[in-house]
């Protein structure tokens, strides 16, 4: 297993280097002098010509990619010219609402998600599975921000039993209240993950169930339950934890769209005003930090994959 | 929206290149889900060509008289925005925007993902590793963020969101065609024409792509109802389609603030969004049930 970790650790080295570049990039891809774009509407041929000698424009990319890498491994993403304050502590501070956001979603897609999977395979080629999978299949194409303003008029406007905006009330709140506020845009944007882990984990235990081994359990007489939770349901789970994988992924990105549906106050909305705002420092950090975040949470599930199939760390 | 990688690993089950094209539509038409899908994007593709030839009103003509009309307001069956605008004449118009970025941007990705998969599938080596390196790097980021990254490199607009959501799924068709190209290159019909003297050209092009083409089809369906929802988000966060200009998403954002005076204003764009990727999921399921050969014999 040390083995394994060390390779996968290796591999993510260009993948970090190569986000890197990407994001390093940004300022020089975009039309204009990338000092101009940084100082924003406040730029002066004097500032500008100042921030220049500052960045090194003048020196080669390469030595000026090292010297960003260089201050972004220390902790500097710079200052955001729209704000006018230092882009670290900002980001940090919407991306742990959007660290709320994409946990209570990857909950609800995960209990919802399996569950219906696992109860639609044992129940396989039933009413139960095909509704299951009609609605399941409606969600995949449910886009979010859809979802989000039917969640709104049904149980904000129509029924009033949930906020449908913001993180807690004007007045401030407790822990009820941010369930409270959560649940809308949680469900809103687990639903595509629930229906892709319901459809996957309903065709992985499907699988399973139909192997030999399986069979001779049933033979043996071991009961359904067993059959279901231990046989079927252990072996199943490699798939389902890849899916859950990508789909923490999407949930990272796709919380930009709930976030903006709900007013939720996380970095994807922090993002798109920034991108609006031709606020670089801030789009880069923004990106850089969930484009990472996301990186390791690949490795982290690539190595709950290899101890849960040991032919993965062997091959 | 729909994860690419979910996507990848659902197609990966599809066997690539089955023959008996023949028989592909009549195995089709048995499955009744995937008919109502083809029904719901023919409906959609209807609206955007019939556009300009039915006798819909101006969809930009503002008449703030009858702004937030009702449905079945006479003279406005869907009723009226917030401008006043007639919701089923922007409905129609929409479609076309929709269709046609979501279309083009599925038309980039597919060439584009499809040159590099072939090229890296089929020549090895370091070119091989360069490609798929880059897919690597592009397939770490989250899928819309990678888009978002985009547009704040060329700013927003419909040509750029377009542009943007095309690069999202160049990593998808190309890797999906490098597989597809690294089980077809050893297989006899190519050693054959390189024996006959055929070029790399020809081969990738003749031989490879044409004997692909069954898993393309499949990819670009499933991946349109895909390109229609990231299409319509990028709109409705105000990074794509800019006014006067208006698509369904943008008709969903706008519509958004009158969620209480008028929710048809939202949900009706929304719905349409909606059918038209569920149609255009239904049939890519249908397709990837019919190419593949544990199906048919069921």
């Amino acid at each position: 297993m040390r083995g394994y970790l060390l390779k996968r650790l290796a591999q993510t080295i260009p993948v970090l280097f190569g986000i890197s570049v990407l994001v390093f990039s940004m300022l020089h891809l975009a039309p204009g002098d990338p000092a101009d774009l940084l100082l924003g509407s406040e730029s002066t041929p004097e500032s500008v010509a100042q921030l220049r000698q500052e960045m090194g424009l003048d020196r080669p990319l390469p030595v000026q990619y090292a010297a960003w890498a260089g201050r972004i491994v220390q902790g500097d993403f710079g200052r955001s010219t729209v704000l006018n304050r230092e882009v670290l502590p900002e980001i940090l501070k919407r991306f742990k609402n959007t660290l709320v956001l994409t946990s209570g979603a990857l909950v609800f897609a995960i209990v919802f998600g399996i569950g219906i999977g696992i109860l639609a395979a044992v129940y396989h080629q039933t009413l139960f599975d095909s509704v299951a999978m009609l609605i399941a299949l409606a969600g995949l194409s449910m886009p979010t921000f859809f979802t989000g303003i039917v969640a709104i008029l049904i149980f904000a406007m129509g029924l009033q039993i949930l906020p449908s905006a913001g993180m807690y009330p004007a007045r401030g709140g407790d822990f009820f209240d941010l369930l409270r506020h959560l649940l809308l845009p949680a469900i809103t944007l687990g639903a595509v993950s629930a229906a892709i882990l319901a459809r996957m984990t309903r065709s992985a235990m499907l699988e399973v169930i139909q192997q030999d081994y399986v069979r001779t359990a049933r033979a043996k007489g071991v009961g359904e339950h067993r059959i279901v939770w231990v046989h079927a349901l252990r072996n199943a789970s490699i798939t389902i934890v890849t899916v859950l994988g990508m789909q923490i992924g999407y949930l990272l990105g796709g919380s930009v769209i709930t976030e903006a549906v709900f007013s939720w106050p996380g970095l994807g909305q922090m993002m798109v005003r920034a991108i609006q705002a031709r606020d670089y420092p801030m789009v880069q950090g923004g990106v850089l930090l969930i484009a990472v975040s996301f990186v390791f949470i690949n490795l982290a599930v690539d190595l709950i994959y290899a101890w849960l199939d040991p032919r993965i760390r062997y091959s | 929206m729909s994860d690419i990688s979910a996507k990848q690993s659902e197609l990966a089950e599809a066997a690539p290149d089955i023959p008996a094209r023949q028989s592909l539509f009549a195995r089709l038409r048995k499955n009744r889900l995937s008919l109502f899908g083809g029904f719901l994007v023919l409906i959609s593709v209807f609206m955007a060509l019939s556009a300009p030839y039915l006798p819909l009103q101006d969809p930009n003509a503002v008449d703030t008289s009858v702004r937030l009309s009702a449905i079945g307001t006479p003279g406005h069956l869907l009723g009226t925005d917030e401008l006043g605008r007639d919701i089923m004449s922007r409905l129609f118009w929409g479609a076309r925007i929709t269709l046609t970025v979501s279309l083009a941007a599925t038309l980039i990705a597919m060439i584009t993902g499809t040159i590099l998969g072939l090229v890296s599938g089929y020549f090895l080596g370091w070119t091989d590793t360069v490609i798929s390196r880059g897919v690597d790097v592009l397939m770490a980021f989250p899928y819309f963020l990678l888009a978002l990254t985009v547009i704040a490199i060329l700013g927003p607009g419909l040509l750029n969101g377009m542009l943007a959501i095309a690069l999202v799924n160049v990593p998808f068709f190309a890797r999906i065609i490098r597989g597809s190209t690294l089980s077809l290159r050893e297989s006899d019909f190519v050693l054959a024409a390189k024996g006959m003297g055929a070029g790399h050209t020809r081969i990738l092009f003749r031989h490879i792509l044409l004997n692909s083409l069954s898993t393309l089809v499949v990819a670009t369906t499933i991946n349109l109802g895909f390109m229609i929802t990231a299409a319509a988000a990028l709109s409705f966060l105000g990074l794509g389609v800019q006014p006067p200009t208006s698509d369904w998403g943008t008709m969903l954002a706008s519509g958004r603030q009158y969620l209480s005076a008028a929710p048809h204003t939202s949900y009706l764009p929304g719905l349409a969004i909606f059918l038209t990727v569920l149609g255009f999921n239904l049939l890519g399921d249908g397709l990837r049930d019919a190419l593949d050969p544990r199906m048919r014999d069921s």
